[in-house]
């Protein structure tokens, strides 16, 4: 999120200057990455009350926001399904043996499904779409940048954030949670193809077990959060793209910082939505059914 | 800093007037205190060495560089003051041929030249497709080249697109960056020919931003110079000649003459001395 254009200054160390003018160096340095994140927060946040306001005031054209749609969600679908399907599976071969352990085979359904609509569809979808569309955001946008056809938008009279981000942004926003449905649901089949076909595990009790323990208020909660990963990935990627340095350099930089931060933040909203949605819950339903 | 010999008693106030405008980038100063007044109908070059400020000069008469200090009129309106929504409306009466024409590589060449009349309006798919067609053969393209992408393009044919781009709303003024560099001789003379009979053709007026001599002797009625502000004396103004081509010739400033005749002269021994060779 750091501005590489105003990246600090490090001071040069020299043992020469001895023990106090390292410390004074060392915090010298820790002062200039300190303000550069703050700079880079405070530009991002910026960025996101002009596309914000851009959203509330006027929305661009159709013309424009279909094709975003398109490329986001329709063409995500594929591999958002795949990686859902084989993380089902996975998931069933990791827990099998210790749950056969325990006697508990038919209780696998209940904490892969939870852990899948609660957790890895979420996630997973918006790993997938960090790494497919939002390093693709800053590149394109990056790009742009470089070649000068964000200027050349502004000289045409056309915003840059209503003409670019905002397609972009309400293509994330907008289709993260069919993304999430998707790798839900293919997570879940997957798991459920394993453990019946594959391991015997008796289908009915599997699914029974799954039913009982995995509400619709998990399938909200997963949902809910993919709509603030979703505008996070969109925010990032456009972000890096338009604020990205010279050259060829600059784009892949962009595009590798989008991903990175992006996965960050994901990981980070997930936490404290997680945290949130869980005292939601106990607080309206404290007596919540429990595995054992 | 008014060119009395291109003031005329129709254009009172200047359409493009700037006020000791100084622009920074961090701690790097690029321009410093310039003063500079064009007239209606007039074309301005503004010449000078790489890295001397000169699109930057260039991006600060459209808005798309606000200034550290100092101020921009564009017809009497500062642009920095000017909210959105009247930004936008000012800068419709710009055109702008950036360096490398700046095409949306995403839409075909139609789709380009179409781009500001879709954007402000209202006119119908056909009027549209005839005023594009239209702008692209006066800019000497072929129907053909509509369709086709700008990565299919040769670099004389963007910049070529991008004029017609530039000119699709019939512009007040159209600023020129580098127009002609990366093109070879010819095509760089289609370039200038071009932005002579944009002049006849349209009543605009233009800058451009150039550092080709013969570009600014053919198509500019008034020439200045900017110099690099890290080789310029504290005392110095920024702006080395402000006068017509002819004037330029008899500049007294040694290093007028020298880029004027495309000399290295101390340049080179400077550029030596800083590499330590």
């Amino acid at each position: 999120m750091a501005s590489s254009s105003l990246s600090p200054i490090r001071t040069q160390r020299t043992i020469a200057g001895g023990f106090v003018q390292a410390v004074v160096d060392w915090i010298a340095d820790c002062g200039a990455v300190a303000m550069d994140w703050l700079v880079g927060l405070g530009s991002i946040s910026i960025f996101t009350m002009r596309t914000a306001r851009w959203l509330l005031t006027r929305l661009p054209h159709k013309g424009t926001i279909l094709p975003n749609f398109y490329q986001i969600g329709v063409l995500s679908l594929p591999v958002v399904a795949l990686t859902g399907t084989f993380i089902g599976m996975v998931l069933v071969v990791q827990s099998y043996v210790q749950f056969r352990e325990l006697h508990m085979e038919a209780k696998l359904g209940a904490v892969i499904n939870m852990s899948l609509v609660r957790e890895l569809g979420p996630v997973l979808a918006a790993t997938m779409l960090a790494g497919r569309v939002g390093s693709s955001m800053a590149a394109e946008l990056g790009t742009m940048r470089v070649t000068e056809q964000i200027d050349a938008l502004t000289t045409l009279g056309a915003n840059p954030i209503r003409y670019l981000v905002v397609p972009r942004f309400l293509g994330c926003l907008l289709l993260i949670p069919a993304l999430t449905i998707m790798a839900d649901f293919m997570g879940v089949i997957g798991a459920l193809f394993y453990a019946v076909f594959l391991l015997g595990i008796d289908s009915r009790a599997y699914l029974e077990n799954s039913a009982q323990f995995v509400g619709s208020f998990d399938l909200f909660a997963g949902v809910f959060k993919s709509l603030f990963f979703g505008a996070a990935i969109a925010l990032i990627g456009c972000h890096r793209g338009f604020n990205c340095d010279p050259g060829a350099e600059g784009v892949g930089r962009a595009a590798t910082s989008a991903f990175v931060h992006s996965f960050v933040v994901i990981l980070l909203l997930d936490l404290l939505l997680g945290i949130t949605l869980d005292g939601i819950y106990y607080t309206f339903w404290p007596q919540a059914p429990t595995l054992f | 800093m008014v060119n009395a010999a291109t003031d005329t008693p129709h254009s009172p106030q200047p359409l493009i007037r700037i006020e000791r405008l100084n622009l920074d980038f961090g701690r790097l100063s690029v321009l410093r205190d310039i003063n500079l007044e064009l007239t209606r109908g007039h074309t301005l070059a503004v010449i000078g060495e790489s890295g001397c400020g000169k699109t930057v000069l260039l991006k600060s008469i459209i808005g798309l560089l606000r200034p550290t200090r100092g101020a921009v009129y564009f017809d009497g309106q500062d642009l920095a003051l000017l909210g959105e929504k009247e930004l936008t409306r000012q800068r419709v009466r710009f055109g702008f041929l950036f360096q490398q024409a700046a095409l949306f590589d995403s839409m075909t060449i139609a789709q380009n030249v179409a781009f500001p009349l879709r954007q402000h309006t209202s006119k119908s798919e056909q009027e549209i497709r005839e005023i594009t067609l239209a702008r692209l053969a006066e800019v000497g393209l072929p129907e053909e080249v509509a369709v086709k992408k700008p990565a299919e393009l040769s670099g004389g044919m963007r910049k070529r697109v991008g004029l017609a781009r530039a000119l699709a709303m019939e512009p007040e003024i159209i600023l020129y960056d580098e127009p002609t560099t990366g093109l070879d001789p010819i095509m760089s003379d289609v370039i200038n020919e071009l932005i002579i009979t944009t002049r006849r053709r349209h009543p605009v007026t233009s800058v451009v931003v150039t550092h080709d001599m013969r570009t600014a002797r053919k198509v500019a009625d008034r020439l200045v110079m900017l110099f690099p502000l890290d080789r310029l004396r504290a005392d110095e103004p920024q702006i080395l000649f402000d006068g017509t081509p002819e004037e330029i010739d008899v500049a007294p400033d040694r290093r007028v003459s020298q880029f004027v005749r495309g000399e290295a002269g101390e340049r080179l021994m400077e550029l030596r001395q800083q590499n330590g060779v």
